[in-house]
Parts: structure tokens; C-alpha cells; sequence
């Protein structure tokens, strides 16, 4: 591990819902390293998933800068946010949000309609990452064709196809029993250790989170501690 | 997989409700077709081209009649064959029924009309009878004529001197008309010598438009002013009396879009409500706001665009066959207008479906989205 992949610096949250506002995060601040698997834990409402939804541009600080890959994306507007993402996150579900009308191919395939690559060139990064994932088989299948464990591959392939450096994943394995779930952890873990990705994951799953190299504690939008796996 | 193969999967997620609103649209881009052809039908110029008849009528109405006398003019007039006239009856058989009536002379009407296919002697019988008439075959079999029949028929419009509305006549040929004296001299108001149109035969090569323009310059200014067209044109302009084919087109129109407006929007509506996770998922892998309003809209004109360019084809094909089973009388066409028309009424009713939509899936936060918020 080299760089900082992610740097979080005094990230406020407020949420309004209606006449209420509502303080998530209290002035956070965190470093994830490049090549790190981070775990994020927590009780509901703690402010893991607005944490990941933050690092993964999916939604704005009220304060704070973030800092992913080098670039401040606290400052970035609608639309250069959405390029960001497509250049530099693969995210992962919890209920693996595939297109239902798109085969497993088309699902993956989906991400590389935002790039100029040609349709030989899609197809063929389609293959790759459908293979990391062990689905080569199952391209044709359309997700209902599919068992739990295989969609989340396909949303793991569809994460990887475009080569991000960053992974969010927000409780990966929540919806899969225990066997599967260790499936995915255990290709997560290949994605971090042989191909470098970092990946931040939010989990409930103690067990889950052992995978990870290390867990960080949310309680009350405070970051409270941090636990290195012996295992990483 | 391209965007175009994405949206066409989108758009057939839920197949049979696709494929209903499809043929809503079919359906009323068949009848927009149909009904922008006879407005353009009726809305059209005269064309002579081709013409071998011509029916001089009154300048105001064909309803005013006009003096026999006229009979010898028109046919002196170079390019005219023969003439014959019609007198409209306003024929009622039983209670209710009406017929398509009128008064003739037959031997004129067989000169004029030579493709009417009848028995000579049933001509010839027609010609000498004062209480004759001949009927359509379909007509004959519609209400079980025989030749040799007394037909009881009403007029609604000329009792007898008697003041009795019922006037009883020989049938004594298959196809159509009835004895002009028998009329004339029997009817109360004294209408005699008089018809409601000529039918002007052409000799063959002549100049319909020239011959009409002449007919009616001969009149002006005299009692009975002319208005000469061809058989198609009057035909067209009889139909006219029905009112404002115009309005009617266009209110039957609006009332089909209104509708359709309706159908496509909620199938929309529906559609993106549906998947308002999916469209945050693509937020989410990096497509702009702009991008998924697009998507929407693709979907919306999609659906239109299969559905208009379907429903106006087979307009086209229904037009011919009204066409040619109207013997060219009637002559429906889907020309440039209706299809450019069409292709308007497409993008029009696509964004007027999609927008809304489109809007909703553009605004949509993606964090709340995936939240179920």
C-alpha cells in the first residue's frame, strides 16, 4: 500500500427530511490507502452507508472535503460527478440491482456503453470480467435465470468491467447465506490482493468484515476505531 | 448490446402491456391516416384529369332544380355526347328505409350510362312504361324483388296531387331509376321539366375542365346559374352535406389522441414508477441525469414511432383498397402532407407521453432511489 486512495477531512452530513434536519456525520475524517479493503461496521444509523455513499459520489458533504484517487469530489457538479464515477468506482449492492431485462452480458457490458470502446472491445472486456468472477457460463442468463450468489458475481463483474481502482461495496453479502456469502468475500479478497483494487465495504456481518484487512467503527457519525484483521 | 437494443428491451419489460399500447397507437395512427386522406380528399381542388362525365348541378345547391330545357344547350356544346338528368326522389320503402331515388329519362340514362348491364328489353320496357322503374340487383335482393312487382315507395319530399305520400311504380328491370312523365305530371308542387343535375357523357379525348368552364359561363348570370364538376367531385361535395367533414375529422381526431394521450402516458408513467431503482443503478454506474431523461424518451418515441409508422402504413394499404373498391370514386390516398403530418403527430405525442416521465427519472436522487425513498 502506497498513496492515499480516499481522504476524508471534517465531512459533515445533514440530511433534511422535511422540517427536520437531521446531523449524520459530525466533522468525520479518514484515510483509506490505495490498495486497502476496509470494512466499515456499525449499528443502523451510524452513518456507514452515507459514509460510502460520500466516498462513492453518490451524494455530497454539506461540509468537508473528499478526496478519492487524488481529485476533491466534494467540488465536483452533476454531471462531472457521474463521468467521475463511471472512470473511477465499481459499486456492489446488497440485492445486486442487475437489470432484470438485460442478460448477465448485457448487465456487465452496461457500464462500457459509457466509454468509446468498440463492440469487439466491450465484448471482449465482458469475457474477462465474467471470467475473474467464474460466470463464463452463465453469460446468456438473464438474473431471474440466476441463483443469489451468481447475481452478486455478475454485479461484481459489472463493478470491475470498466477496471476502477476504487470498490464500494454496501452490504455485499446481506441477502446470501453464509456459504455464498464467503464465495464473494473470498473473490472480493482475490480483487484486492491480486488486482489491486481497494475496496470499501459496509457490513453488518462480523464474519464479513474479517475478510477485510482491517474495520472501521461507526457509532453516531463518529469514527471510533479501528481493528486490523490478522488474516489480512 | 447498444443503447438502442437497451432501450428496446426496456421498453418490452412487460410484453403484453407493451404490446397493448402498441396497438392503441396502431389503431389510432390507422385512423389519422385514414381520416387526414378524406379530409384531403375533400378539401381538395377539382381534377379533371380523366374525367368522362360531368354533372352540371345549380350554382347554389343541387337541391335547386334546374329547367330541362337546358337539355339542348349542353348537348350542343362541343365534346358533349349525350346528356341525361335525375331528379331527386327522397324515396322511403316501408316505414323507414331510404332509397337512393331518381327521377330519369331511361333512354338518356342508358346512352350516359352504358356500363349498367340490363336487358335490352327490360330498356326498352323501362322506356315505355310511365309507372316503371328499374332497381340494383343488391338492392332487388336486399328486399326480394321480382320484374313484374308493384314497389310501394314514399317520397319525402313530393306528394302526389292527391296529397298522398305514396306512389306505387312497376318494376320492371334490374338496376335503377323510374318513368320522368309519371313523375312529372303526378307530383302536387307542379315540379316538372326540371332536374337536379345533368350528367354530361364526353366524347372521348375532350376537355372535361374546359367544357365544365364553358357550361357555366353560358349560365351565368341567367336564372338558373350552373356549377359543372366531375363525377367524383360531385359525389364528393353530395357527402359534403353531411356537415363540416373538416370539423368532424378533426374532433374525432382530437378525441382519439386525447385519448391515447391518456393510454401511452399512464403506460409510461407506470413504466418508470416501476423501475425507479433500475434508473438509479445507471445513475449510479456513471450515466448523467441527461442520459436517463434520454433513455425515457427513447423508450416514449420508441413506442410511438412503431406504432405511427405501423398504423400509417396500413392506412396506406386501407386507403388503396377503399380506392379501388370505390372504382378510383372516391380516391384515398396518404400523401406526403398526411405521412409528414404523421410523422409530427409521432414526435408531438412522444414527448407529450415521455416528458413527465423523463423529468421524473432525470430529478431523481440516487441515494433516495436506492433507498426506496
Amino acid at each position: 500500500m502506497t498513496d492515499s486512495m480516499v481522504q476524508v477531512r471534517n465531512v459533515v452530513k445533514v440530511y433534511e427530511r422535511g422540517k427536520q434536519k437531521v446531523e449524520v456525520l459530525h466533522g468525520l475524517n479518514l484515510e483509506i490507502p490505495t490498495g486497502d479493503f476496509v470494512a466499515l461496521m456499525g449499528p443502523s444509523g451510524s452513518g456507514k452507508t452515507t459514509l460510502l455513499n460520500l466516498i462513492g459520489g453518490l451524494d455530497q458533504p454539506t461540509s468537508g472535503e473528499i478526496v478519492v484517487g487524488g481529485g476533491r469530489i466534494d467540488q465536483l457538479k452533476g454531471g462531472e460527478l457521474a463521468h467521475w464515477r463511471a472512470r473511477h468506482i465499481g459499486f456492489v449492492f446488497q440485492f445486486y440491482n442487475l437489470m432484470p431485462v438485460l442478460t448477465a452480458e448485457g448487465n456487465v457490458e452496461l457500464p462500457l456503453l459509457l466509454t468509446r470502446l468498440s463492440a469487439a472491445q466491450r465484448r471482449k472486456n465482458v469475457a474477462v470480467a465474467l471470467q475473474v468472477v467464474g460466470l463464463t457460463d452463465r453469460a446468456n442468463h438473464k438474473p431471474k435465470e440466476l441463483s443469489g450468489g451468481q447475481e452478486q458475481r455478475v454485479a461484481i463483474a459489472r463493478a470491475l468491467v470498466s477496471d476502477p481502482p476504487l470498490l464500494v461495496c454496501d452490504e455485499p453479502t446481506g441477502d446470501l447465506d453464509r456459504k455464498t456469502a464467503e464465495e464473494i468475500l473470498g473473490l472480493l479478497q482475490v480483487l484486492n490482493r491480486e488486482h489491486g483494487k481497494t475496496i470499501v465495504m459496509v457490513t453488518h456481518d462480523p464474519k464479513a468484515a474479517e475478510f477485510a484487512r482491517r474495520t472501521l467503527h461507526l457509532e453516531k457519525g463518529q469514527l471510533l476505531e479501528q481493528t486490523a484483521q490478522q488474516a489480512a | 448490446m447498444t443503447k438502442t437494443s437497451f432501450v428496446v428491451a426496456n421498453l418490452f419489460r412487460k410484453r403484453t402491456r407493451t404490446i397493448l399500447t402498441l396497438l392503441s397507437v396502431i389503431m389510432a395512427f390507422l385512423l389519422f391516416g385514414l381520416l387526414q386522406s378524406v379530409n384531403t380528399v375533400f378539401n381538395a381542388g377539382a381534377d379533371f384529369v380523366g374525367a368522362t362525365r360531368l354533372m352540371v348541378q345549380a350554382r347554389v345547391s343541387f337541391t335547386s332544380p334546374l329547367p330541362i330545357s337546358m337539355v339542348p344547350k349542353l348537348e350542343s356544346m362541343p365534346g358533349v355526347t349525350r346528356v341525361a338528368y335525375q331528379q331527386w326522389f327522397g324515396g322511403v320503402w316501408q316505414e323507414n328505409t331510404p332509397l337512393i331515388m331518381f327521377s330519369t329519362d331511361p333512354g338518356r340514362y342508358h346512352d350516359v350510362y352504358p356500363e349498367y348491364v340490363m336487358a335490352d328489353a327490360q330498356w326498352q320496357t323501362f322506356a315505355r312504361t310511365r309507372t316503371g322503374m328499374i332497381a340494383g340487383k343488391q338492392l332487388a335482393e336486399q328486399y326480394g324483388w321480382k320484374i313484374g312487382q308493384k314497389i310501394p315507395i314514399a317520397s319525402n319530399i313530393y306528394p302526389q296531387k292527391n296529397g298522398s305520400k305514396a306512389w306505387a311504380f312497376d318494376l320492371v328491370g334490374i338496376f335503377d331509376g323510374k318513368d320522368e312523365d309519371y313523375f312529372d305530371e303526378a307530383n302536387q308542387f307542379g315540379v316538372k321539366g326540371r332536374a337536379n343535375f345533368f350528367v354530361l357523357k364526353l366524347a372521348d379525348g375532350a376537355n372535361a375542365e374546359a367544357i365544365s368552364h364553358s357550361i357555366d359561363a353560358m349560365f351565368e348570370n341567367s336564372p338558373d346559374e350552373t356549377k359543372t364538376q366531375t363525377e367524383k367531385d360531385f359525389n364528393i361535395s353530395f357527402v359534403k352535406q353531411v356537415g363540416d367533414i373538416g370539423l368532424i375529422v378533426r374532433w374525432i381526431l382530437f378525441a382519439v389522441f386525447f385519448t391515447l394521450l391518456l393510454v401511452v402516458g399512464n403506460t409510461m408513467a407506470q413504466s418508470v414508477r416501476e423501475r425507479i431503482p433500475e434508473l438509479a443503478v445507471l445513475k449510479t454506474l456513471g450515466f448523467t441525469d441527461g442520459s436517463v431523461l434520454g433513455f425515457v424518451l427513447a423508450e416514449a418515441f420508441a413506442l410511438c414511432l412503431f406504432g405511427g409508422l405501423i398504423g400509417l402504413v396500413l392506412a396506406s394499404i386501407s386507403s388503396a383498397l377503399v380506392s379501388k373498391g370505390t372504382g378510383g370514386q372516391f380516391q384515398l390516398t396518404l400523401d406526403g402532407s398526411v405521412w409528414l403530418i404523421g410523422i409530427v403527430a409521432i414526435v408531438l405525442m412522444s414527448l407529450a407521453v415521455g416528458l413527465l416521465p423523463a423529468l421524473r427519472a432525470r430529478r431523481l436522487r440516487i441515494v433516495d432511489a436506492l433507498a426506496g425513498r
